[in-house]
């Protein structure tokens, strides 16, 4: 019934604009008998409809910026998501004053100069300095943006610095993995030839390196501290997107991307700054990579660094759950890999903590 | 010739046949050789397009405005992609990528440039038709058969190309990855290649056109700006298309010989594939190449007709029409040299995106000069509202509104957060989409009159201008909240997650303004076919215009001009000169007839008798006598 009434009142409104038609066909054949010159009443109509478009435009635009402003950009949590955000403003704030500038006098002169009887446009087909002057002043304006822009990008793009935490996050159609280093702090070698339905990211158990890595169902990272993400990808592009951390970078089959950062709140630090007890951080897929794109959503979760140290350290290798991959371990490797496996190499430092300053990447 | 002769009244025995032959039924609307027909069916296919792509949006914003709404009832139209109710996620992707292509290629560029390039290069610059008639033609069937190849490729059971319009490998070299990377995305390729071809042959065509047909005294400072825009845009063509056609022929050769130009270290459904050495960035680098540039192909076009109907209808010259000519030079150049600030975050190095931060800034310094161009063309006009003006109007607000946004994506550190979410979608929508629609559908109410003999109804094409107008924004507006909040693009669905589910009503809403937007072109289609063959007949020259296609008969036949054609002695924008009769006045009216309009140097030429000396430049000559 709904979807007749639809019908019905989309029939009627192509018929109301029919007669509309028709009717103002008429009468301009009735009042004037022949094809009218350029201008007729509906030239002061659509001149004073400039002015209404104009005003009330701006004014949704403001009313609803004003009302859902609080949406607008997800809360900061990073460090570098802060310099973001303030380049994001100020650029907001220039384009803003020259959008409503702008706007202004487009509509403004289209309502003042409309045409009126006996009235002569004014010839002005050129005027140098003038030109020259609105040439010069965006070129300055933004020169200043693009310098802005640039320092702020370089120090993001900068190398990680020395104690990054280093994850390596790898993207499939339709999931992400994550991989830590282990106690000895070195992601180990990995071919995607050796994936197979259970070593699902082609773990290199002849290096050294793979014997301690561990995996983990939600992305832990440490507070304050800086994060190096190795983002590679299976089988298509994937974009790991973290919003709250202003954080993209693209999954890339075939090659290492990297991103670093340094989250700024815990998750329950931003749980209680939201007011939200169910908040977490979200990880989601921004490159359109089939299916399933729209459902790659991670939990992030951050700690406070005693936190994430103690979580770390609870962790089981990959090898210490997939004993059976000892087989693929050259055999001069077997006892160490078992050792470092368990978490009970001889060489071990004492403390994650203590390990985690000195990753490299 | 007085100026006054030029503003003719309608009349059906003016109308002049100057057909040098009998043409039958096919070679007059088929296979016809005429530019003049070759634009009408660019015009009519270009508008089949966007009905096309317009209604596949309508069906991803059903599903994106709401998501839960049982879409049971478009089974008889989607039969198996209607999946319990809900359209399947794959033949969503489908949707977003055929609406791509339809829309920036089909419709933007052959639709826009095709119609336009054919109809006004030989008319304002006063030739009898293009330098190869038949390479015109071959143009359009070309372009014909790219989109038939597109149009079936629609109903095949896999459905068609799925990875959106980039067609980013892997994905679209991989049949495992998606069902829209089987025999759809083969089909794609096979129609891009027509496609390339067509515009092609039909760039190569204007170009030669406009540097080798000009009539008498159409130096290259007295062609109207439609002409510089539409050759710009061609040659931009020329250099970019090839480009995405190496990218597509390697991409052809990664799907089906077993070569690794884009693919390396591939472990997908269960196999690791043996492609090593080849990089999916590669393929980004190449297809920017065109994909950026591809942006001003389309918009291109719509800055010379948008300038020549605000001039025409502000009764003005445009404003520094030198700086206009040199900013579409700027433009284009620039415009290859951008392409990467799509990549700031595909891993290229960073390095390489400072460089193209800079260059995204800088080409955004001639598109500000061109708004302001164009306010001051307005400013103290006396303004005539004909649909065309109005959509010109439109089409300057979208290019300010998407222009600014342009900045925020050309920082490479903002594009961090802002990259492929909807406050892209909103931006290309507003810069690209609507201001380079609104400048189509501006050259089709404005030379209407010339191309079909009849006028188009004036309410009807406001109303249509209205609504349209406010449902753009509408739709496209408030997806800069959405993009704002980090939604990114080709979503099928957004509630799983928490951090993109503030904005659930307003995307409903947007999905609403998207239908009674299409809903409104409803009266542009009304009125369009209706007046072609029912509007009132038109006057040779209705908008009392200075170019050279309104000094043609009322419906002008093949050939153009009967007789000679007409020499050309002034630019095109001298309307409202001071002392003159009449505020226009055509670019075939000698100065010696205009005595009392002259500029002091044009006075001085008349003096000397070379005004009537065509064919080389005033200015030039006035030097050589001084000398």
């Amino acid at each position: 019934m709904e979807k007749l009434l639809i019908a019905i009142s989309f029939g009627l409104f192509l018929i109301i604009i029919y007669l509309v038609f028709r009717t103002t066909t008429l009468i301009s054949l009735i009042s004037k008998g022949e094809i009218k010159e350029n201008i007729d009443s509906s030239n002061q109509l659509n001149a004073v409809m400039m002015i209404v478009f104009l005003v009330g435009g701006m004014g949704l635009i403001f009313w609803y910026s004003n009302r859902a402003s609080e949406h607008f950009l997800p809360e900061s949590a990073s460090v570098h998501g802060d310099w973001i955000d303030q380049l994001f403003w100020i650029t907001m704030y220039i384009t803003g004053f020259v959008f409503v500038i702008t706007q202004g006098l487009l509509f403004y002169f289209s309502y003042r100069y409309r045409y009126r009887p006996g009235r002569k446009a004014f010839f002005y087909p050129y005027n140098n300095k003038l030109e020259i002057t609105w040439t010069i002043v965006p070129t300055i304006t933004f020169i200043v943006m693009f310098i802005a822009g640039l320092s702020s990008w370089n120090k993001i793009t900068s190398k990680a610095p020395d104690n990054a935490v280093v994850i390596e996050i790898v993207g499939q159609q339709f999931n992400w993995n994550v991989r830590y280093p282990g106690e000895d702090g070195t992601l180990g070698e990995h071919d995607y030839k050796l994936i197979d339905a259970v070593n699902n990211l082609g773990l290199d158990f002849t290096d050294r390196a793979s014997f301690d890595d561990f995996t983990a169902l939600q992305l832990h990272i440490p507070k304050g501290k800086p994060v190096l993400l190795k983002i590679r990808a299976k089988d298509v592009i994937h974009s790991v997107y973290i919003p709250h951390f202003r954080l993209k970078m693209d999954a890339v089959p075939g090659m290492m991307t990297r991103f670093h950062f340094v989250a700024k709140y815990s998750t329950q630090e931003m749980r209680q700054k939201l007011g939200n007890p169910d908040f977490n951080f979200e990880m989601a897929c921004a490159e359109v990579c089939g299916r399933g794109h729209f459902a790659m959503r991670f939990i992030v979760v951050v700690e406070e660094e005693e936190d994430f140290n103690e979580w770390y350290k609870n962790q089981e290798s990959w090898l210490s759950k997939n004993p059976e991959y000892l087989s693929v371990v050259p055999d001069e490797l077997k006892e160490l890999a078992k050792k470092k496996a368990k978490g009970d190499e001889e060489s071990t430092p004492g403390s994650t903590a203590s390990l985690l300053e000195n990753i490299y990447f | 010739m007085s100026v006054q002769n030029i503003n003719q009244k309608p009349d059906e025995h003016s109308v002049v046949s100057d057909e040098h032959h009998e043409d039958s039924f096919i070679t007059k609307y088929i296979f016809s050789t005429d530019h003049k027909m070759i634009a009408k069916q660019y015009l009519v296919t270009g508008i089949m397009w966007a009905v096309i792509g317009g209604l596949l949006s309508l069906l991803f914003r059903l599903q994106l405005g709401f998501p839960e709404s049982n879409m049971n009832w478009l089974e008889p139209l989607l039969g198996d992609w209607i999946q319990n109710g809900k359209i399947d996620p794959e033949f969503y992707l489908a949707l977003v990528t055929m609406h791509g292509t339809i829309m920036v290629f089909f419709v933007l560029t052959a639709g826009l440039s095709g119609t336009f390039s054919n109809f006004l290069i030989p008319l304002q610059i006063g030739a009898r038709d293009m330098a190869s008639g038949f390479m015109n033609m071959l143009s359009y069937w070309l372009f014909f058969v790219a989109g038939v190849i597109m149009f079936l490729s629609m109903f095949i059971e896999t459905g068609p190309a799925a990875g959106g319009w980039t067609v980013y490998p892997p994905l679209s070299v991989l049949p495992q990855a998606i069902s829209g990377s089987g025999l759809g995305m083969t089909l794609w390729l096979i129609s891009m290649v027509f496609f390339i071809a067509s515009t092609l042959m039909g760039g190569i065509n204007y170009i030669t056109t406009i540097i080798n047909l000009r009539t008498r005294g159409m130096s290259f400072k007295k062609l109207p700006l439609t002409i510089w825009a539409l050759f710009f845009t061609a040659i931009l063509g020329l250099l970019t298309f090839p480009v995405l056609f190496a990218a597509t022929l390697l991409l052809i050769f990664d799907r089906s010989f077993g070569t690794s130009f884009y693919l390396s270290d591939i472990y997908i459904a269960g196999e690791a594939l043996s492609n090593v050495g080849g990089s999916p960035i590669l393929y980004q680098h190449l297809f920017w190449f065109l994909g950026h540039p591809e942006v001003y192909i389309a918009i291109l076009p719509a800055f010379g007709i948008v300038s020549e109907v605000i001039a025409t209808n502000a009764r003005k010259p445009i404003f520094g029409y030198l700086a206009m000519v040199g900013t579409m030079f700027v433009i284009t150049f620039l415009s290859i040299t951008v392409w990467a600030h799509h990549m700031f975050v595909s891993g290229m190095n960073p390095f390489l995106g400072s460089i193209f931060m800079l260059a995204s800034f800088i080409i955004a310094v001639p598109s500000s000069v061109k708004v302001f161009n164009w306010l001051t063309t307005l400013w103290r006009g006396n303004i005539h509202f004909t649909p065309a003006m109005l959509f010109a109007i439109g089409m300057v607000s979208f290019f300010i509104a998407g222009g600014v946004t342009g900045l925020f994506v050309a920082n490479s550190a903002i594009d961090i957060q802002l990259h492929d979410t909807y406050f892209i979608v909103a931006h290309f929508h507003l810069v690209m989409g609507s201001a380079s629609f609104f400048g189509f559908l501006t050259g089709v109410y404005h030379w209407f009159p010339k191309m079909f003999g009849r006028m188009m109804h004036r309410g009807l094409g406001h109303l249509h201008f209205w609504l349209t107008f406010a449902g753009v924004y509408l739709v496209f507006f408030p997806m800069h909240y959405i993009g704002m909040a980090g939604f990114p693009r080709r979503y099928y669905s957004f509630t799983g997650f928490e951090v993109f589910r503030t904005f659930v009503d307003l995307n409903a809403f947007i999905s609403i303004a998207a239908f009674i937007t299409f809903g409104a072109q409803i009266i542009f289609l009304f009125n369009f076919f209706y007046s072609m063959y029912r509007g009132r007949l038109a006057p040779a020259n209705p908008w009392r215009s200075n170019t050279l296609e309104w000094t043609t008969p009322r419906f002008p036949g093949h050939g153009n001009w009967p007789g000679e054609i007409p020499k050309v002695y002034r630019w095109a924008y001298d309307y409202s000169k001071p002392g003159a009769q009449e505020d226009f006045i055509p670019q075939t009216i000698p100065f010696s007839q205009t005595p009392e309009s002259n500029l002091p140097e044009e006075t001085k030429l008349v003096s000397e008798g070379l005004p009537e000396v065509v064919g080389e430049d005033l200015q030039s000559k006035l030097k050589e006598k001084g000398k």
